[in-house]
């Protein structure tokens, strides 16, 4: 299996399991992408579920209510994040790096890096220590994913050796995440977005020679 | 069903009674809801199991072994692997904590949410917490505890338990969600999924926000590293150990794997088996107290406690050990036929399926587990499934028989152990019987009108009369023209290879002889000796030209004992299991052929078990010759000359095919014959030369409801199984339904009859 099949292998995959993959030719073309979907996106759910307003006296739904999208990102470099802040400026989005919990009813759009991937069963290695990339994962409404193509992995056990270095330090929190979240305990129809995210978007970053 | 049911069953003193159960397996029958969504489910299920598997480098057969070899392991070593963790575990910072008992958990638990003065409680779903009653213990606390996986949610507030240990409201509809969703909102809901998913969503949410505490389990505790795995679909555990300020795991120690290796191995089965994905949304590994920016010290508080709870004696019973390879994936409850029919609120205690008959003898007491291990039709699809390779059937008969044993046993289990026992006593009863029977059969071949006391509920099939004179009386007539028919065979035989130089080699070479011991079982024997008498025909019929078979039918053999162990009168199944030994000892045989499945499964499986340390070698050369009627025409050459009866009339005599009257014929696959000895396909081969149109029935391997005593405790969970057997077989048009086993006979015979189908059935020996 050549780098080419197993990430052949990894987009049938995670189509599989209702991700959408882009593929970007440049970090400027991934962060375009990125902001493509907050664009589109409808308004936080969180205000609308319902037909009715948020609970009154809960000070994190002010939030929320805001009528301009928000898109979190977090471990991004400097370097990606002038873009990306440019990006949403230019599209009325307010861009947050820090404080998530803050916003726990909602954000639109969270962009994180994913470590790895596994094509076998179309997963994402999102290694997730720090609090806030954890959150950024968890209660977007959209998770938005970048991955080099060069860090798909054929399958879990595969790679078993980096994954115990990410797994075996200390305070580590390390994330497999397939697809958005889903439910199907009603009936079984599947359900998606029951507590994480609505969507996921991973936007594979060709770095392989060809 | 009621929703206080569950609370009042769990509170009832020395058990459930029985006709209470029955009562309340009466009602889930009756509940139109449960029965179609169990139905398509059973029927989903298979098919994306299937293609979960479907694509990988291993077989399901292979990784299933891999799984069951890894868990083995961990369970003999389970008490290194608790000194290795403990030691990684508090080096990351986890307060480790043992208990003994589900009290000592739940008090644990109760002891960290105050010492931290937590009082909001956001629980991600964990079977472990539901074995020890966690969330009813914490709320006499006065904690506050929402679940949050969604169908844990929805039975947490309905006061239910969970009826599947994966999808644990799979027995509601969404306007019973819907309602109840509106109580909760105090808003009208739609029942529309979608819209009730997302109001669960925004309920939970505000719930995550607010709470001091997360309460999870854990799929995989891992001893080199101190790390543990979670897997859910919805996310919600991740949102359980990430916003509270305390994280508290509780896990079985049976979670216990030696590295992060085995866990992913194991993770490869747990999902494809659970739910047919190939691996779940979510899978959680979380090594230590992580970041927490709401503490002081950055960090949150993490505590895990490792519940024993028994475990620790199980791990060291040679018969039980391997329960602790079961990696809690449900998927024995998916594919049983008694769960599909009665839901699991029926079919367990806490927890559900096949494994839940079994632990919770352990987990819950013999009071909670004495009426729902009798719950089982023996079929075996849950051991060819079982994600741990545990042997499920056999384990539950065995809980049957130890809850008899402490608890003194039923006297109609007792009378027939007793009778069984002593041959000559049962088969006389049975020849009494049969005179007996004269007012209740009018000289039919079916009992007309059942005895008062069976009446009611036994009804729903008509019940075969006891044949007149048994096999064993017919025996030495049968030997007879079973002789003449062998040398006419001979006869052509030799003058068709009459070129040959020496005839007489043909007929004595020791190469050619087969000799056949006869296993007739008590039903061919008694009810069905006309099975018996076809299936011998067959053997001359078909065996090829030039073998010569010597039959032997040792007066000696009784029943085979099946029915003793399934009423859990285990010491009676072993005295006719040495019966039956010793009846073929010192015949020189070369195979014991059964018409009846059961008998087959069980002499090869059972009986070694049973009488191994008494028998030694006797016991296993015994097992290794049974061989059931499908498998032995086919082996013996049978294919072949079917092939030529059907094709070409070879104007020998023997083409008994000539003139076939062609019918539609359809196969039901004895759960014994498919399951108990791995026959699937020999028999449809057989049926594809008969002549006869052969047509595939959906579902052909799952079971009839017969299951010996089964139907006979749970005739109305019987009834619901066969008419859904009975319905696939209509489906296809047949005329005559095919099976290799006279309790499925019996069962689908007498079921057709008596609802009047359209088809007639027979044993594969009546039809070939």
């Amino acid at each position: 299996m050549t780098q080419m099949d197993i990430v052949t292998e990894f987009k049938k995959k995670t189509s599989m399991v209702s991700s959408m993959v882009h593929e970007a030719q440049s970090i400027q073309d991934a962060l375009e992408i990125a902001v493509s979907v907050c664009v589109k996106k409808s308004p936080a759910m969180m205000t609308n579920s319902s037909s009715e307003t948020p609970h009154t006296g809960d000070s994190d739904s002010r939030i929320s209510l805001m009528h301009g999208k928000t898109m979190a990102a977090l471990d991004l470099d400097e370097d990606k994040l002038k873009i990306l802040a440019k990006l949403c400026s230019d599209n009325n989005i307010d861009l947050i790096t820090e404080s998530l919990r803050n916003h726990g009813t909602g954000i639109d759009v969270g962009i994180t890096t994913a470590d790895y991937g596994i094509a076998d069963t179309g997963t994402l290695v999102v290694s997730s220590d720090s609090e806030e990339k954890r959150l950024a994962t968890m209660i977007s409404e959209i998770h938005v994913a970048l991955l080099l193509k060069s860090n798909i992995r054929p399958s879990a056990l595969a790679m078993c050796e980096e994954l115990e270095l990410l797994t075996s330090k200390p305070s580590s929190y390390t994330a497999f995440i397939t697809g958005p979240s889903r439910t199907a305990d009603i009936e079984r129809v599947l359900a998606i977005g029951v507590h994480g995210p609505l969507e996921l978007h991973i936007i594979l970053l060709d770095d392989i020679e060809k | 069903m009621g929703i206080d049911q569950t609370v009042e069953k769990k509170t009832e003193g020395g058990g459930e009674h029985i006709n209470a159960y029955k009562k309340r397996i009466n009602n889930a029958l009756s509940n139109d809801f449960l029965r179609s969504a169990m139905d398509k489910f059973a029927i989903a299920y298979k098919e994306s199991r299937k293609n979960a598997f479907a694509d990988m480098d291993t077989g399901v057969d292979e990784l299933i072994a891999e799984v069951a070899e890894l868990k083995k392991n961990a369970v003999m070593k389970n008490s290194e692997l608790l000194v290795q963790f403990r030691k990684k575990a508090e080096e990351c910072g986890i307060q480790v904590h043992m208990a003994a008992t589900a009290d000592e958990a739940n008090r644990i638990i109760a002891d960290i949410a105050k010492n931290s003065g937590s009082r909001k409680i956001i629980k991600s779903k964990s079977m472990t917490a539901e074995e020890t009653h966690l969330n009813h213990f914490l709320e006499k606390e006065n904690l506050d505890v929402t679940e949050t996986d969604l169908g844990e949610w929805i039975v947490q507030l309905r006061h239910e338990g969970p009826s599947h240990m994966v999808m644990p409201a799979i027995h509601l509809s969404r306007f019973q969600v819907a309602d109840l969703f509106s109580d909760v909102t105090g808003k009208n809901q739609d029942a529309e999924i979608e819209r009730l998913v997302k109001v669960a969503r925004k309920e939970l949410r505000s719930k995550f926000l607010e709470a001091d505490m997360g309460i999870t389990g854990a799929n995989f505790v891992i001893a080199d590293t101190g790390t543990i795995g979670i897997v859910t679909n919805e996310g919600n555990a991740r949102l359980a150990t990430t916003l509270p300020r305390v994280h508290v795991a509780l896990a079985g120690i049976d979670k216990l794997l030696p590295s992060l290796k085995d866990a992913l191995t194991v993770a490869k089965v747990l999902p494809r088996n659970a739910t047919g994905q190939r691996l779940t949304s979510y899978v959680t590994w979380i090594t230590g107290p992580s970041e927490c920016k709401t503490t002081p010290s950055g960090k949150r508080e993490m505590h895990i406690v490792l519940l024993d709870n028994g475990r620790s004696k199980i791990a060291s019973d040679p018969d039980f050990a391997q329960i602790l390879q079961c990696v809690r994936c449900g998927a024995c409850a998916n594919v049983c036929p008694v769960y599909r029919m009665v839901g699991g609120h029926q079919l367990g205690y806490i927890y559900i399926g096949a494994i839940g008959l079994i632990t919770t003898y352990f987990f819950h007491g013999a009071e909670n587990a004495k009426n729902i291990v009798q719950n089982c039709t023996n079929c075996g699809a849950c051991k060819a499934v079982c994600a741990g390779g545990i042997d499920l059937p056999r384990l539950i008969k065995e809980v049957h028989t130890r809850i008899q044993d402490e608890d003194g046993h039923p006297l109609k289990s007792l009378m027939l152990a007793k009778v069984l026992k002593n041959r000559k006593l049962f088969h006389g009863l049975l020849r009494a019987a049969s005179v007996a029977q004269k007012p209740v059969t009018g000289d039919t071949p079916y009992l007309r009108h059942l005895p008062m006391i069976f009446a009611k509920d036994h009804n729903f099939r008509r019940l075969p009369a006891i044949a007149k004179i048994p096999f064993r009386d017919r025996w030495e007539s049968i030997k007879k023209e079973h002789q003449s028919a062998e040398s006419i065979k001979a006869v052509a035989a030799t003058s068709e290879k009459s070129d040959q130089k020496n005839q007489k080699n043909v007929k004595d070479n020791d190469k050619n002889i087969i000799r056949v011991g006869i296993f007739s079982g008590c039903v061919q024997d008694f009810v069905y000796p006309e099975q018996l008498e076809a299936g011998i025909l067959a053997f001359s019929k078909y065996a090829q030209k030039d073998k010569k078979i010597i039959l032997e039918f040792p007066m000696g053999q009784s029943c085979c004992g099946l029915p003793a162990l399934s009423m859990g009168e285990k010491d009676a199944a072993k005295d006719v299991a040495i019966q039956n030994v010793n009846a073929f000892k010192g015949l020189k045989l070369d195979y014991i052929v059964t018409l009846c499945a059961s008998c087959a499964s069980h002499l090869k499986h059972a009986v070694p078990l049973l009488t191994g340390s008494i028998l030694g070698k006797s016991a296993t050369d015994f097992a290794e010759k049974v061989m059931p009627f499908s498998q032995f025409i086919y082996m013996t050459g049978g294919m072949d000359s079917l092939n030529a009866v059907d094709l070409q009339d070879s104007g020998n005599g023997q083409n008994m095919l000539k003139n076939i009257d062609r019918k539609k014929i359809t196969w039901h696959s004895p759960c014994h014959l498919c399951r108990g000895i791995g026959i699937k396909d020999e028999p449809k081969e057989i049926l594809g030369r008969t002549g006869h149109e052969f047509v595939k029935a959906d579902e052909e391997e799952t079971c009839c409801g017969f299951g010996g005593s089964f139907s006979v405790n749970f005739p109305a969970v019987s009834r619901e199984i066969l008419t859904r057997k009975l319905n696939d077989v209509e489906e296809t048009g047949a005329e005559i339904l095919v099976t290799e086993c006279p309790g499925c006979v019996m069962q689908l015979r007498g079921g057709a009859l008596n609802q009047n189908r359209s088809f007639k059935v027979v044993h594969l020996a009546e039809i070939i």
